[in-house]
């Protein structure tokens, strides 16, 4: 699954450990998420979601 | 030094006490059999007590698969743990099939433990190639 995470990252001037501590979870989550090698449950995305504002679909896009 | 993770923290706690058991536990039944101090039940006992010490580091790992909150971390611990008890078994077997042909000498069955751990090494190898991260959590 595609996502928007970076660039949402790099907008806010975000460090991958900045993102991964606000989150809660490891920067390898992080790396790993934003290089599509990880799809978050739906417990981490929606609280991806919370954290950007964002609707889920706005920010994990569908192949 | 002990990990800032708390769930790793309380893996090498108990991966400490595990291994001071099974070395404690290695070198008394060595002496206590070899020097015929116990017998029978007390010795079946003492020559267990390294094999419980092992189960404790496998109980070790499964409690660090629990209480870990990070999911990704978890997700490649698993992985690592899958690939690591198919490469154990898998050479077991092999072996084993060799060996009642009479192709190999017998082997001590404890040291499939020592092909678990070759096989974590060889599951952490397959997170970093496949999701770009070794599973270290501290």
């Amino acid at each position: 699954m595609k996502n928007r995470l970076r660039v949402l990252r790099a907008e806010r001037e975000w460090s991958q450990q900045e993102l991964a501590d606000r989150l809660e979870v490891s920067r390898q989550s992080v790396n790993a998420i934003e290089t599509g090698k990880y799809d978050p449950s739906l417990p981490l995305a929606f609280r991806i979601a919370d954290l950007f504002g964002l609707p889920i679909e706005a920010i994990f896009l569908r192949d | 030094m002990l990990p800032k993770n708390p769930a790793a923290r309380r893996y090498m706690i108990r991966i400490s006490v595990a291994m001071t058991v099974y070395i404690g536990g290695l070198f008394a039944a060595n002496y206590l059999i070899d020097n015929a101090l116990v017998a029978g039940p007390l010795a079946w006992a003492a020559a267990l007590l390294p094999a419980f010490a092992i189960a404790g580091v496998f109980y070790a790992v499964g409690m660090l698969i629990v209480e870990l909150k990070d999911e990704f971390l978890r997700m490649l611990l698993v992985r690592q743990n899958l690939i690591a008890t198919a490469f154990a078994m898998s050479v077991v077997v092999a072996w084993g099939f060799l060996e009642s042909f009479g192709l190999v000498g017998h082997v001590a069955g404890y040291l499939i433990v020592v092909l678990w751990a070759a096989g974590m090494f060889v599951g952490a190898v397959s997170n970093r190639l496949t999701h770009g991260s070794w599973g270290q959590c501290w």
